[in-house]
């Protein structure tokens, strides 16, 4: 039997990105918050210093800061012929773990989708016509590009991102992207140094007629101090940004940006290595009345809230809103019901290039340190003709030389003995590769639920996972590769190797960990989980944060708007909601 | 004793700035002033025991000679200073007398409280009364023997205690007059800053030049410009105690919670008139060891030491990261006589204050089980003496003993 | 007065660390506010893996082993190799950690084989995979080659029997299939030969020094404009390098 604790106003299950920021902004607006994580705590000088971080055993291989599959996990199939059996090993995406979550150890790659991708559905049928979509689920979101435009300069400023604007309130500007949206200011901080790698691909993408520039990045050029007082250092280039800390203050996390302003207020409180089980509701099933959740000694404890707002990684929020019962949940038979619906993921490719003559250092990088090109994603050019809808961001940010996993060979190279060894040394530092990070659109097979079969260890079903790349997806991917391979020739390399999107998904070597949709947000009840301000349809006092919002996923890194929707929805929560708790859109 | 505390009283009477008045507590503008003035004398950092109430006591002062517990200040009459009369209050802060007669440690640093006016500590009281009672026995005498005898403070009042009151200097500015009534009164900085004898007490002919204090060493605060705050602007000097972070340093240690629970709360005026003061005060001569060369094997083994592990935040060229990774390069804090501060940040790491203005309190991780003793001897010979500094050597023996037995450097021990 | 052991911890500022115990919530969980917290030594540094000793294999086993990575990555032209950068030892440590049991994995039955995308269904975890690999290694040799087991083969019939393994043609007797086998045994000697010399492995920074990786260097500011040049600096590691020692 729980044990029943004081009341709050404002429960938040996960203290990752969505967490810190939820918390922060509640807690400036005067409201009690508690912020219960299932991770341990997390800081820079303990967990992540200059001492230890720097160990790509421990953290690259072993993944020390990520969820265990142990602790939790999905079951995965292709499709619904097939038994969906565990991920027992994450490979193809890393769920995080701990305070922070993967604001602790993501590249720093920093994005606002496109205009067009907001409202994609519309968009594309009135260009091309709705045969041009298919049988593809793609849908709008319910919000606009332009209504989140503060809110995606909001997130940046509290982030520090390093970038150049491409498009200033209509004005294109050199050295920026000209195919983004109109931004109302620039940068808070200065594009980084380019290593060689990048600069190659820069003049060679600009020899083709393409327009690269430098990737937006929340690793910061310079020191900078954001809008809540904190403080960050200038990136040193080290090559240990994904799956590790940063020591130096120079990557954007909860723990350098949020954290200790928000741990200074008296009304904020946070609770870790605790695990919500569920959210609870009332009788009726139309009110969350809090969240129950267990500690490490196994007690389990009642949190009472007004509002619980659900900050987990995406894939969790998810299953929550499933072990919970709030919003119905999809049958792909049927096609009925919302939760789990319109799951998607990324469409990547690669092309890898071995030089003779040139000496990259590898090892000099940093997560988001290198050039992009927009030419071919979203709808930022013309598909007539071409069969598919959707597109890719080209980019090339070789973002480490770390050798466990990181020693490109030449194909047809031996796996191990001598010629593994004279090809290791003789490619390791005059090699890189440039990728293709492309949309991924849904479709009705690709859908969350619950398994059958599988538990957890406290005896919950796993979320099974159903996915597989739509042709559309793979039609898109091979023509983004052929385009990267069109740079590749003109870098001049000794070899050029092509690596397409192949079909089925596996989730077996690592490609993203851009885990999207499930819990949708949109304007009709009947296909999202979430209104547009990412308020539960079915129990109002219930908001899902994250990229679990996103009908479709765009050929972008999806932090840069799930941070810009977590300031728009607390904006709406403080502005609306408090003022007149209820639902917010008329369903 | 008697002769003592009517000294005190005719001291304060002639001396103090208002008429000597009892406790009012009614008086909101006295408390108000009690308050500040509790702040500025930072009561709460020594009496409030860790996860205790605040003034409850019962915190434990590791002296030269043994512990002492801090006793409880809040207005219980049982346990606490309740039962204390306004005479009896004063006495104990500026005397050294408790209300049985009884001598107190100076752990009570009551000879910078003498320098107080009676008004000030009146009102102080009328503050610490206006808080909640708390019952907390706290017996403040864990001495071992000898020094457990009270009146052997008799014989270390008379050679340390010095009586002199504090009278304006009429040749100085008004704000240099209230900075030293603050920084030898209330804020009683030297009993941290100025060297003591052997027998604890304050070493007058070398005020504010540093000393060692609980295992750090609180550093030269004189004009010194290489040693002391010399070559600091006054700004900076004002930043510094409000904010706990400037440009070129953080406040870290025990001067991160005095710029927390005291400076950083008070008024602009008063920081700057602290400034003034010591911006006044005489420079320090320089130390008497000679620097080591740059051919030095520490030398060389801490330029490679610092070049792979303090480089990424404190700068190849020792110019750290302006409010965020303190400057080297030019470090008074570097460059003191007595390295113990330096070897403690190195071993068991550092965080900056954090202050409202500014709230990161960035941290230096601790190192003890990554280097051996040689090698943060050698690093921290290199650190003191690169760049332009100049400082003496650290020795492996002076980072032996601090690190103690129960901090070893990982390296060396492993899996059997 | 330095003789002052450091065997306080020092806590700073206002922070509230609480760990409550019984009353209002949860024993084991940490409730946080008022500052993030810190204290003084605070910190989760690795544990070398240093010493002499075996801690997981038997003598036998480990110079089978020995054997066996000198041929994944052999002592060549190019320099040193696998054996003599202690990629045995690294395996052996590897095991007696979490890694040998698969201990952060979802280890839960039901195991039921699936396709090649739903990733590994085995329930063999890396000390079966090792000790009946290694068992079945040697039975597969003795049958091929006229009793010999795998050290008593010269390079060139080694480096067959490890083809076959890692085709997947060899059968091996006992619960772990030749390919199980072959594949763990190349990943963890890789990661030996390239992870930091603390876990056993990569001994002298062998394996750093063949591709020209610095190790765990942290800044390289000074560096990332010059394109085009090779970085200078000698590699280092967590636990540092030569010139940290004075001369």
């Amino acid at each position: 039997m729980a044990r029943k604790l004081p009341s709050r106003d404002v429960v938040i299950i996960g203290l990752g990105w969505t967490g810190a920021i939820l918390a922060e902004e509640l807690t400036d607006a005067g409201l009690d918050v508690v912020a219960i994580e299932r991770g341990p705590w997390r800081d820079t000088a303990e967990s992540f210093n200059v001492g230890y971080a720097p160990d790509e055993l421990r953290y690259a291989v072993r993944l020390d800061l990520f969820l265990r599959p142990a602790q939790d996990t999905l079951t995965f199939r292709n499709n619904l012929s097939q038994t969906a059996l565990p991920i027992r090993q994450f490979g193809s995406f890393l769920p995080g773990d701990g305070v922070g979550g993967a604001g602790v150890h993501w590249n720093g790659q920093n994005w606002r989708y496109h205009p067009t991708d907001f409202r994609l559905r519309s968009h594309l049928t009135e260009r091309y016509g709705a045969s041009a979509i298919g049988d593809l689920t793609i849908q709008d979101w319910g919000v606009t590009y332009d209504e989140l435009e503060p809110f995606f300069d909001r997130f940046e400023k509290i982030a520090g991102i390093s970038g150049k604007a491409g498009n200033l309130k209509g004005a294109i500007q050199q050295g920026g992207n000209p195919f983004e949206g109109p931004r109302s200011d620039e940068y808070p901080l200065p594009p980084m140094q380019m290593t060689y790698a990048p600069t190659l691909f820069a003049e060679a993408a600009r020899s083709v007629g393409y327009h690269p520039f430098p990737t937006p990045s929340a690793n910061a050029s310079a020191a900078y101090t954001n809008p809540l007082g904190l403080t960050m250092g200038p990136c040193t280039y080290c090559g240990f940004c994904e799956r590790f800390g940063c020591a130096n203050y120079s990557k954007a996390s909860p723990q350098v940006n949020v954290l200790p302003v928000l741990m200074r207020r008296p009304n904020f409180e946070a609770r870790t290595e605790c695990e919500v089980l569920k959210i609870n509701l009332d009788a009726a099933g139309k009110r969350a009345t809090g969240v129950t959740y267990v500690d490490t000694s196994g007690e389990e404890w009642e949190q009472p809230g007004d509002l619980v707002i659900c900050c987990a990684f995406s894939l969790f929020n998810v299953r929550m809103l499933l072990l919970s019962g709030i919003g119905k949940p999809y049958d792909p038979a049927t096609n009925e019901g919302v939760v789990g619906r319109n799951y998607s993921y990324q469409t990547n490719s690669s092309v890898q290039m071995f030089f003779d003559d040139k000496t990259f250092n590898p090892f000099i990088a940093a997560g988001a340190l290198g050039q992009s090109a927009d030419d071919f994603n979203g709808d930022n050019f013309d598909h007539a003709g071409l069969g598919f809808v959707g597109g890719a961001g080209m980019n090339c940010v070789p973002t480490n030389g770390r050798p466990i996993q990181t020693r490109p060979v030449p194909p047809g190279t031996p796996n191990w003995g001598s010629a593994w060894k004279k090809a290791t040394k003789e490619s390791y530092n005059s090699a890189f590769s440039i990728t293709s990070q492309g949309s991924s659109y849904t479709m009705r097979g690709n859908y969350i639920d619950l398994d059958p079969t599988y538990k957890d260890r406290f005896g919950r079903p796993l979320m099974r996972l159903t996915f597989d790349f739509p042709d559309n997806d793979i039609r898109m991917s091979s023509f983004a590769n052929d385009k990267l391979a069109t740079i590749a020739k003109a870098m001049n390399p000794r070899q050029i190797v092509a690596n397409k999107t192949r079909s089925p998904y596996t989730v077996v070597p690592y490609q993203s960990t851009h885990n999207v949709g499930g819990a949708v947000m949109g304007a009709d009840p009947k296909t999202s989980v979430l209104n547009k301000y990412l308020q539960s349809w079915d129990v109002p006092n219930v908001f899902v944060m994250g990229a679990s919002a996103y009908p479709q996923n765009a050929g972008y890194n999806p932090t840069g708007t799930v941070g810009a929707l977590a300031y728009w929805a607390a904006h709406a929560i403080r502005t609306q909601y408090l003022k007149n708790p209820g639902p917010l859109v008329q369903a | 004793m008697r002769r003592a505390a009517a000294t005190a009283s005719l001291a304060a009477a002639l001396f103090a700035a208002l008429p000597a008045q009892a406790v009012d507590r009614q008086n909101f503008e006295q408390v108000e002033r009690g308050r500040y003035l509790a702040t500025m004398s930072d009561c709460v950092a020594c009496h409030t025991a860790p996860g205790g109430k605040p003034f409850a006591g019962g915190l434990n002062i590791a002296t030269p000679f043994g512990n002492l517990l801090s006793p409880n200040i809040t207005p219980d009459a049982a346990t606490g200073i309740g039962a204390f009369s306004d005479d009896e209050f004063v006495n104990a802060v500026q005397n050294g007398i408790g209300p049985q007669g009884q001598r107190l440690y100076p752990a009570l640093p009551y000879p910078y409280y003498h320098k107080m006016n009676r008004a000030d500590v009146l009102a102080i009281r009328a503050y610490l009364n206006t808080l909640d009672p708390v019952s907390n026995a706290v017996e403040p005498n864990q001495l071992p023997f000898p020094f457990n005898i009270r009146m052997s403070l008799l014989f270390w009042n008379w050679l340390n205690f010095d009586k002199t009151p504090l009278v304006d200097d009429p040749s100085r500015s008004p704000q240099w007059n209230r900075g030293r009534y603050i920084v030898e009164g209330p804020a009683h900085c030297g009993a941290c800053h100025t060297p003591k004898t052997f027998l604890g007490g304050d070493d007058n002919s070398r005020a504010l030049k540093g000393a060692v204090l609980q295992g750090w060493f609180a550093p030269d605060i004189t004009a010194d410009v290489r040693k002391g705050v010399g070559a600091w602007s006054e700004d900076e000097l004002v930043a510094y105690l409000k904010t706990g972070v400037i440009a070129r340093t953080s406040a870290s240690g025990p001067m991160a919670e005095v710029v927390v629970n005291s400076t950083s709360k008070l008024t602009d005026a008063d920081l700057r008139a602290v400034a003034i003061y010591l911006k006044g005060q005489k420079a320090g001569t320089s130390g008497s060891s000679r620097p080591p060369v740059a051919t030095d094997p520490r030398m060389i083994a801490g330029k490679a030491i610092y070049k792979d592990s303090c480089a990424a935040c404190h700068r190849e060229n020792g110019e750290g990261i302006d409010n965020l990774f303190p400057r080297l390069k030019g470090s008074s804090l570097v460059q003191q006589d007595d390295p113990t501060t330096l070897i403690r940040m190195v071993l068991e790491g550092s965080r900056a204050a954090a202050t409202k203005a500014r709230p990161t309190g960035a941290a230096m991780p601790s190192f003890a089980w990554r280097f051996s003793d040689d090698q943060v001897a050698a690093l921290l010979t290199y650190v003191r003496n690169g760049w332009g500094n100049s400082a003496s050597s650290v020795g492996a023996d002076a980072v032996k003993e601090l690190r103690g037995s129960d901090r070893p450097n990982l390296a060396k021990t492993g899996q059997q | 007065m330095s003789g002052y052991a450091l065997t306080r911890r020092y806590f700073l500022g206002s922070t509230t660390l609480t760990f409550l115990f019984g009353g209002v919530a949860s024993a084991g969980a940490r409730t946080l506010n008022g500052q993030p917290p810190w204290q003084a030594f605070t910190a989760e540094p690795p544990t070398p893996q240093i010493g002499n000793g075996l801690l997981f294999f038997l003598p036998s086993e480990f110079t089978t082993l020995e054997a066996l990575v000198a041929r994944l990555i052999p002592a060549d032209d190019l320099g040193p190799g696998a054996k003599e950068a202690g990629c045995a030892t690294f395996i052996d440590r590897q095991m007696a950690g979490s890694f040998g049991t698969y201990q952060r994995f979802y280890m839960q039955p039901p195991f039921v084989n699936g396709t090649p995308q739903q990733g590994t269904q085995s329930p063999n975890v890396p000390h079966v995979i090792y000790r009946a690999g290694l068992a079945a290694l040697d039975a597969y040799c003795r049958a091929t080659y006229a009793g010999k087991a795998f050290i008593a083969l010269d390079a060139a019939q080694q480096d067959a029997v490890l083809q076959a393994a890692e085709k997947g043609e060899a059968k091996f007797a006992g619960p772990v299939p030749a390919q199980q086998f072959f594949n763990l045994l190349l990943q963890n000697t890789r990661e030996g030969f390239f992870a930091d010399p603390l876990y056993g492995g990569n001994r002298d920074m062998i394996g750093w020094k063949l591709v020209g990786f610095p190790g765990t260097r942290y800044d390289y500011r000074d560096h990332a404009t010059k394109h085009n040049q090779p970085y200078p600096l000698p590699p280092v590691s967590i636990f540092g390098r030569p010139d940290w020692v004075k001369g």
